[in-house]
């Protein structure tokens, strides 16, 4: 009996409270992104944004969610019902499992696996699934020509995010997230040598994540809301928050791979009394700030273009540096161990 | 030499990161908001908002039936009927404007010789059914009385222009 209690009811418990403890945050940190979202738009088009829902407007997420929450959830006649009501729900499912893997601080990670940066990518690449079964099942051509553009353009990045992850696995020697920040505290954050990598990773991030300004899937101009027109209230609201909460785990994976995670900026006394919780936190809000601000700044770009960019620029581009990556650590003696 | 500023411009993103500068540079401006509800924007004195019926400081109502608004309204929103009352006085009976209908033009008040219909400075008169957007003359008659003050107002400082 007691082997039961300590070898399986007791671990399982921890786990649980663990995944209640990660999931909790993200999900306020989406309900707090739609917020900053609108107010940082706002400002930048020299507006005030949310402030009547009470102070500053803090409370017009909850608002946004109970008006969802009460909405009718409407069934289109021709929709497949069980794969309409699934895709959200798949959506939503990936976003929040993506996060076992992210380190938020020195040995806070759910799921300390050795192939996380490998597992963060096949759960991005299963999230075209979600939004190809959205646009399918609602049997609405607006949402199938919306499913199909995200769905061709997320696979599309993903070849140059695949190439820009090995250029920065060849300097780790390991896929384990973990191990990727303690390489940059070893020597200095991926960002400095690889500022264009960098750059490009952050723009395929955009594009992943379909955020403007490659947010085709869902232009309203022509598609009207793209895969998620169809979709009414809670369903919707799934969309909306696996979505958001796919863009704060594209920040997480950039302040892993990049910005060096939880480390202090300074390694010495007054930055690292700072717990590393609050640099990963203040370096993931600084990437969100950038999506925003893209957001608020660029035009959308034209399909065509779209996919240029993807094919014949970054892909070629990342392929050059990961070759030179490989190169000067071979030569230079640079090889990790 | 131009081809190499070309391509320095394109590979380093100058005309993204100067755009974005741009946005970074409104987002520390001060804020054009007017918090509507609360706040409100300043309206001219030419304003046309919803339509008043006016009286005479007597209490005689300034309407004398001529219907020159009537056949003058683009969108055919006025309906007036008209008999001599007991006085042997000159009046409408009947005074109905489709608010619906209305597309605000001003062309009634400006057709107007009495200055009666006139287009006050209210535009805060939303209602939750058609019905109650169908105005008759009671309607219009009391939003004279209501809105008198401005109304002479508006008049006063508008008359040195007509």
């Amino acid at each position: 009996m007691a082997n039961l209690w300590t070898g399986y009811i007791w671990p399982t418990a921890i786990t649980v409270a663990e995944i209640i403890a990660i999931i909790v945050p993200v999900l306020v940190g989406v309900a707090y992104l739609t917020y900053a979202e609108r107010k940082v738009i706002g400002a930048m088009q020299l507006r005030k944004g949310p402030n009547t829902v009470g102070p500053f407007g803090l409370f017009q997420p909850l608002a946004d969610g109970a008006k969802l929450f009460f909405k009718e959830t409407i069934f289109p006649t021709n929709a497949n019902r069980g794969v309409f009501l699934v895709a959200p729900a798949l959506t939503f499912f990936l976003a929040m499992v993506a996060w076992a893997v992210v380190p938020f601080d020195e040995g806070w990670v759910l799921a300390n696996i050795n192939v996380g940066v490998l597992y963060l990518f096949a759960i991005s690449s299963l999230g075209v699934y979600g939004i190809i079964m959205a646009g399918w099942a609602s049997n609405s051509k607006y949402g199938f020509l919306g499913a199909l553009r995200s769905a061709a353009q997320m696979v599309s990045y993903e070849v140059s995010i695949g190439f820009v992850m090995i250029a920065v696995l060849l300097c780790v020697g390991s896929l384990n997230l973990t191990d990727i920040v303690h390489a940059q505290a070893k020597g200095v954050w991926f960002i400095i040598p690889h500022l264009p990598l960098f750059i490009i990773f952050f723009i395929s991030g955009l594009a992943e994540t379909n955020r403007s300004p490659f947010d085709l899937p869902e232009g309203e101009s022509e598609l009207v809301a793209g895969y998620m027109v169809e979709y009414s209230s809670m369903i919707f609201a799934m969309f909306f928050l696996g979505e958001y909460a796919n863009m704060i785990l594209m920040s997480a994976t950039i302040t892993t791979l990049f910005l060096g995670g939880w480390l202090s900026p300074l390694p010495f006394a007054p930055f690292t009394w700072v717990p590393g919780i609050i640099w990963f936190v203040l370096k993931v809000c600084v990437i969100l700030f950038g999506f925003l601000w893209v957001r608020a700044t660029m035009p959308r770009y034209r399909y065509d273009q779209l996919m240029r960019l993807g094919w014949k620029v970054f892909l070629p581009f990342s392929l050059v540096w990961l070759v030179l990556t490989a190169g000067v650590l071979e030569f230079g003696g640079l090889l990790p161990k | 030499m131009s081809f190499l500023d070309r391509a320095a411009r394109d590979w380093l993103l100058t005309e993204l990161f100067s755009g974005m500068a741009i946005t970074l540079r409104y987002f520390f401006k001060p804020k054009v908001t007017i918090n509507y509800p609360f706040e409100k924007g300043q309206l001219s004195s030419r304003f046309r908002g919803e339509h008043a019926l006016r009286r005479y400081p007597n209490g005689e109502e300034r309407c004398i039936a001529c219907k020159l608004c009537e056949a003058i309204c683009p969108a055919q929103a006025i309906t007036i009927e008209a008999e001599p009352r007991a006085d042997g006085s000159r009046r409408t009976r009947r005074y109905d404007i489709d608010m619906t209908k209305c597309i605000y033009c001003g062309f009634c008040q400006e057709s107007c010789p009495v200055d009666a219909i006139v287009e006050g400075p209210n535009f805060e008169y939303a209602t939750e059914t058609h019905a109650e957007l169908l105005y008759d003359k009671a309607k219009l008659l009391s939003n004279g009385e209501r809105w008198e003050v401005e109304l002479a107002a508006r008049i006063a400082a508008e008359a040195p222009y007509r």
